[in-house]
């Protein structure tokens, strides 16, 4: 089975890349853009578990090292 | 003094920190892999600077799940004296020995020159024997120094005098939040750091003001 991960900074955090990325936009021609966030996506692959087993060990993934919650939050999507 | 340096796959300030140590303190120094589980006995740990892991996921990331931390993080509890400099204080952070994380700096650019610093707190071992308020120059390389904490975390940092470090006006090369360039933790046992003050411990370097970083350690530990 097969879940994504997606990992964003949280509000309040300068982003300097997205807000480089954002910058580079507007240089392109492309208006109207009121911000960007830069994140990361995670692809994971694992053996058959059930739903619910799944949701819990992709969790405590994300704690301990997919993502720095001090500074990041996630979002899990089972595909 | 006896002291101990973790080494990481892409540890590269481990060799400027062994001689710094060696020198200062006129005793050999251990050298651990990061696969190991156990720590000799040392007064003072060191995770040095580099790209661990190449920086993969976020600096210091990995390096703060590999197998030697849990023994450092005893050690930390311990009492024994921690210190991370650039990629180590990443690590620090990573590990939850120190609070807070250092993101990409504000520039975006990779940063090495020399900053100046000042010391203002001498709250800890590593800074008791140093002069509060002095600022000294020291050198800064690394792409992730700009330091961040929630207000909560800021607000006891700076009531608690933990703020060992902080580049001095004007200095700023990563844009951290309030200038911070070093802290320690709760009891004052563990610091990070991203400046490097074993790169400034002899003449050839241009100065010795690093030397009193470690020179406080020893002092502390002999009183």
């Amino acid at each position: 089975m097969k879940a994504r991960v997606t990992v964003t900074l949280k509000n309040g955090v300068l982003d300097p890349q997205g807000k480089a990325i954002e910058g580079s936009l507007g240089s392109l021609g492309f208006e109207g853009i009121e911000g960007i966030r830069q994140g990361k996506v995670f692809d994971v692959e694992l053996t058959d578990r059930s739903v619910s087993e799944a949701k819990a060990d992709i969790e405590a993934m994300c704690e301990k090292l997919l993502a720095n919650t001090v500074i990041e939050n996630y979002a899990i999507e089972l595909l | 003094m006896k002291s101990a340096v973790i080494l990481f796959p892409g540890s590269n300030r481990d060799r400027d920190m062994i001689k710094a140590l060696e020198q200062i303190s006129g005793q050999p120094v251990a050298t651990v892999w990061h696969t190991e589980t156990e720590l000799p006995d040392a007064d003072l740990y060191v995770l040095p600077g580099g790209f661990s892991y190449g920086d993969y996921l976020r600096s210091g990331a990995i390096a703060a799940r590999s197998h030697i931390m849990p023994a450092l993080k005893t050690a930390a509890d311990q009492g024994r004296h921690v210190l991370g400099v650039c990629n180590g204080f990443q690590m620090l952070t990573e590990a939850g020995m120190l609070p807070g994380a250092l993101m990409r700096n504000a520039s975006l650019h990779f940063v090495c020159k020399e900053v100046m610093l000042e010391t203002t707190s001498t709250n800890s071992p590593f800074t008791s024997h140093m002069e509060k308020g002095k600022v000294w120059r020291c050198p800064v390389a690394h792409h992730d120094g700009n330091y961040f904490a929630d207000a909560e975390t800021l607000k006891a940092l700076e009531g608690e005098g933990r703020v060992a470090f902080r580049y001095a006006e004007g200095t700023n090369p990563n844009g951290s939040i309030n200038d911070i360039a070093g802290i320690t933790s709760e009891k004052g046992n563990v610091l990070g750091m991203m400046p490097h003050p074993e790169n400034l411990i002899e003449d050839l370097h241009g100065g010795i003001e690093g030397r009193a970083l470690f020179e406080s350690v020893m002092q502390s530990l002999a009183a």
